[in-house]
């Protein structure tokens, strides 16, 4: 940060309870900040917002593949929660460019964010990294926001990591797919059944597709049997809104559940060390890399392995030796 | 022959139209402003600094009555370039014939009334797909009924070409339009002769490019599927009705801001790929003025384009001649390679749902934005040559252009928006209150169910409703629409090491940061070009930027709102309506209320010098027009610019 506009930690979560927007956008771009000198101040401050947010809010993962229309469903939920009087933080995960490292945030698009309503805070993050799933950061920022809001959602696309990484970081996850589109099929097979608390079919005012995808939705998950409530099935139209107050009262009993059991704590806590157990590893990958000489020379290393004919397997072990 | 005009207020494009008549025009095009299109009142908060800007403003049925005042409708031949509210312009217009004493039977000319290229590259979309259609075909209906010489519909492959299609695509795009457009009307239960008398009423409005040979076969080709359409899939039997009609607007993606008079010889070829092949001839041509990468043409520039066509048409001998091309091996070699390439495309996009599931997953978008990405690939590694930008662009002094130009574009006056705005006011003071509510009742009733929305529509007209009210009363039963932007899914041609330079740039920027520079794109006010912003946006990824792109038509407060939020190194304002001046400020403005004061904004389009030093001097960082061609040499100043904010 420059020196003028810096916050000290104490006004930053001060500011961010409060919905102060200039502190919300500050706090969100210091824990983005790969400088050493911002990273002290970055983890003071997630752990402040972590303990304020510790039992309270609902943190909602919105996930499916893309063009599913997310971005407008995501657009009817902010809505209704903030009919029923919550604010909403929202963090929209696009993945980075493997080519140049850059991202297209594109969310806000599909998106009518309503300039004058400061309850609610939309914040576009790109995914980073190499594998696709969520940043080191995206953590940070789901804590801040949840500091700030009652209710925080994360949108990533269903892409690799990232529909497994924001298991993670949410209570509730909701995967959405349209019909006809040989999505339920995909999902089928993908294997990732256990991650979405809820599915969504969007596009109903599609009619009879969207009804028969309805249907072997509830037969896949019968089939996989992984205790789903067949009620976990729902369909909405992001369109003209229809479902979507069905899908806010089940998210909300999704959360009502786990908190009559006991388990919310429990789950966040066993979803944190998850989050915790993933970092590092990314962590001390990065430092076996950089201990390597950095992914340049590993890769030139490796390059030079595979031109001299060796399979991946033999040039990992050669490096492993090391 | 005409040209496309209108401006400032209703009155003065009443003077224009009345000049340019004189000058032996044979008919007026009407163009509307942004708000107009968009069903808008002038006195609307995302109408500012738009009003009377690339067109004339008509808020009621004053400003009609002023528009075609000592205009004969039941004499007159009006094309009006409106879409989304064509149902609307055309009531009002109805509505002022009906007080001039002309029959609807009488009225002839054209409404535009093709959405379908407002989503992919024009724009002025209000509603979503299926209730547009319906708007669509309630007018297609009504008037084949009612208006039989008027051309309800003017499906536009012009503005493909302009966001980047090549002929296949511009061709398949347009048809798979049509059949959207056709088929909607068979739903609704027309068939036999009330068919045939819809297709054969259908027009188009095609572009022309400077590759003039290959818009020779585009057009024959265009014909030719158009009557095999008409033919297998709509069973018309009569071919004069499966006559292929269009006119024709040239190209204006091919001219340049750089020795802006090359433009005329550029206008004077594209003309004549539409003219030259008798069996694919334009009815009806608008040539575009040499100057307007520039600014808004002036009365004598428009004249100039008007002298191009009056000569080919009264000095050659093109006229005197049947089909020219009659035999030849290689226009018709072209021509089928053509015609085969768009039938397959336009087969592809019916099996995958046709045109409206092609505007809402954005599949045709993203091949449009690809492929003008090519384009200026081409463009900046020199393989396309574009004199006076790119080679030759060593130039004399350009007497047309002295003192920077300024004297050489339409310079509006200022307190146009205000006068329009205080006759809306006064307008409304006048009507009967009681009245335009049952009409706005009588409107929503008719959105909610299935009838003809065009008979309420002329009832509200009379009634004295307004443009804008029209449009809320719609938006209230339809919703509002934003359609994909196309650049999330878009492929990108590869720039090879060309951007390696700029990419490590952005990575050290990014070290000394803490994060990624971070750039936000947006397109403040009603303007839907959107070609400039798109390619920014991909090219600044490309670069190592993290960009955050909204889409057309966002209020300065929403953009301002959004570079808070998002906590922006950068913010780009794309602007090509002429209303940068106000909407620039305006952002800046908001940006300060919202503690963002100290993001530098930069500035992108058709902006004359004069306005560039303006505009500096009010805080822009940079500004960018045309002859940036290089959009790596953009990016790398914009590297610069968030280096010295963040010193």
């Amino acid at each position: 940060m420059s020196a003028s506009g810096a916050r000290s930690t104490a006004q930053l979560v001060e500011g961010v309870v409060h919905q102060d927007l200039p502190s919300v956008a500050q706090a969100l771009s210091l824990v983005e900040d790969t400088r050493p000198e911002a990273r002290s101040q970055a983890v003071e401050l997630t752990a402040a917002c972590h303990a304020l947010s510790r039992g309270s809010g609902h943190r909602i993962g919105v996930t499916g593949p893309p063009g599913v229309g997310k971005s407008s469903l995501l657009n009817r939920l902010v809505q209704a929660y903030r009919a029923g009087g919550q604010s909403v933080g929202v963090l929209a995960i696009d993945p980075s460019s493997p080519r140049s490292g850059g991202a297209l945030l594109g969310d806000r698009a599909r998106m009518m964010i309503d300039a004058d309503d400061p309850h609610v805070f939309v914040r576009s993050m790109a995914s980073g990294g190499q594998l696709g799933g969520l940043s080191r950061a995206a953590g940070a920022a789901v804590d801040v926001l949840s500091a700030g809001y009652d209710v925080v959602f994360v949108e990533t696309t269903g892409v690799g990591q990232s529909e497994t990484d924001v298991e993670h970081v949410t209570d509730s996850v909701v995967l959405v797919i349209q019909p006809a589109s040989g999505d339920v099929l995909q999902f089928i097979k993908s294997g990732i059944v256990e991650i979405p608390d809820l599915f969504v079919v969007n596009k109903a005012d599609l009619g009879a597709v969207a009804s028969r995808a309805v249907s072997e939705l509830k037969a896949a998950l019968r089939i996989a049997d992984r205790g789903h409530d067949p009620n976990a099935v729902l369909s909405v139209s992001a369109a003209d809104g229809a479902g979507v107050d069905g899908l806010v009262a089940a998210l909300r009993a999704h959360r009502e559940g786990l908190q009559a059991g006991g388990q919310l704590l429990r789950r966040r806590c066993e979803k944190t060390a998850q989050w915790a157990l993933r970092l590092l590893e990314r962590d001390s990958w990065q430092r076996r890399l950089s201990d390597l000489g950095g992914t340049t020379a590993v890769l030139a290393r490796l390059q030079a392995a595979a031109d001299a004919g060796q399979s991946a397997i033999e040039a990992v072990s050669a490096i492993a030796a090391d | 022959m005409r040209t496309y005009s209108g401006h400032s207020t209703p009155a003065a494009s009443n003077a224009l139209y009345r000049k340019n008549l004189a000058r032996g025009q044979t008919g007026l095009s009407v163009a509307f402003d942004l708000p107009t299109q968009t069903g808008y009142d002038a006195d609307h908060v995302l109408a500012q600094g738009e009003v009377g800007r690339t067109g004339v403003p008509v808020c009621h049925l004053g400003d009609m009555r002023a528009l075609f005042d000592g205009l004969d409708l039941g004499e007159m031949n009006t094309s009006m370039t409106i879409n989304a509210t064509a149902v609307w312009l055309f009531a009002l217009y109805a509505a002022c014939a009906e007080e001039q004493g002309s029959a609807l039977s009488a009225l002839r000319g054209t409404t535009q009334n093709d959405i379908i290229k407002e989503y992919l590259s024009r724009g002025t979309y209000v509603f979503p797909p299926a209730p547009s259609l319906r708007l669509t075909a309630d007018l297609i209906l009504f008037t084949v009924e009612h208006a039989p010489d008027f051309n309800p519909i003017n499906i536009c492959s012009y503005h493909l070409q302009e966001a980047g299609a090549t002929a296949e695509q511009e061709v398949a795009y347009a048809l798979t339009t049509a059949i959207a457009v056709l088929d909607t009307v068979r739903a609704r239960g027309v068939e036999g002769p009330q068919l045939t008398r819809v297709f054969g009423r259908l027009s188009f409005f095609v572009n022309s490019g400077i590759r003039f040979v290959e818009e020779v076969c585009k057009l024959r080709a265009f014909a030719a599927l158009w009557d095999r359409l008409g033919k297998e899939r709509y069973g018309i039997e009569d071919a004069r009705s499966r006559r292929f009609r269009y006119g024709v607007q040239v190209n204006s993606l091919g001219l340049t801001e750089a020795q802006p008079e090359n433009n005329i010889a550029r206008i004077v070829l594209e003309m004549l790929g539409v003219t030259l092949s008798k069996d694919a001839r334009a009815r009806a041509i608008q040539l575009p003025a040499w100057n307007e990468a520039l600014g808004l043409p002036r009365p004598w520039d428009q004249q100039l384009s008007l002298r191009a066509q009056q000569i080919l048409a009264l000095e050659t001998d093109l006229l005197e001649y049947p089909d020219i091309f009659e035999g030849s091996t290689v226009i018709g070699q072209k021509t089928a390679a053509i015609a085969e390439r768009a039938w397959a495309e336009v087969e592809g996009i019916l099996s995958h749902g046709g045109a409206v599931a092609a505007v809402e997953n954005g599949t045709i978008k993203e091949a449009l934005v690809a492929e003008n990405a090519a384009r200026i690939a081409r463009i900046e590694r020199g393989e396309q040559t574009i004199v006076g930008v790119n080679q030759f662009t060593e130039s004399a002094e350009s007497p047309l252009t002295e003192g920077g130009g300024a004297e050489s574009i339409l310079r509006l006056d200022p307190a146009a928006e205000a006068e329009q705005r205080e006759r809306l006011e006064a307008f409304k003071k006048a009507r009967d209150e009681a009245a335009v509510a049952r009409a706005i009742d009588a409107l929503t009733r008719a959105a909610q169910g299935s009838d003809n929305m065009v008979p309420v529509s002329i009832a509200a007209a009379r009634a004295g409703v307004t443009t804008g009210e029209w449009g809320k009363a719609l938006r209230g039963v339809f919703g509002e629409f934003r359609a994909p932007t196309g650049i999330g899914g878009a492929a990108t041609p590869d720039l090879g090491s060309s951007y390696e330079p700029v990419r490590k740039k952005v990575a050290a920027l990014a070290q000394s940061l803490g994060r990624r520079p971070k750039f936000l794109i947006g397109k403040p006010g009603l303007d839907g070009h959107s070609n400039g912003a798109e390619q920014i946006a991909l090219r600044a990824r490309d670069a190592g930027f993290e960009v955050v792109y909204e889409g057309i038509r966002n209020a300065p407060e929403a953009i301002a709102h959004a570079a808070a939020q998002e906590a922006v190194h950068v913010v780009g304002l794309s602007i090509l309506s002429g209303s940068h001046m106000a909407l620039v400020a305006d952002t800046m403005a908001a940006l300060k209320r919202l503690g963002a004061g100290r993001v530098p904004v930069v500035v992108g389009g058709i902006i004359p010098d004069a306005d560039v030093r303006a505009l500096k001097e009010a805080g822009v960082a940079a500004v960018y027009t045309p002859k940036d061609f290089q959009i790596a040499n953009i990016l790398d100043d914009l590297v610069g610019v968030v280096r010295q904010a963040n010193a």
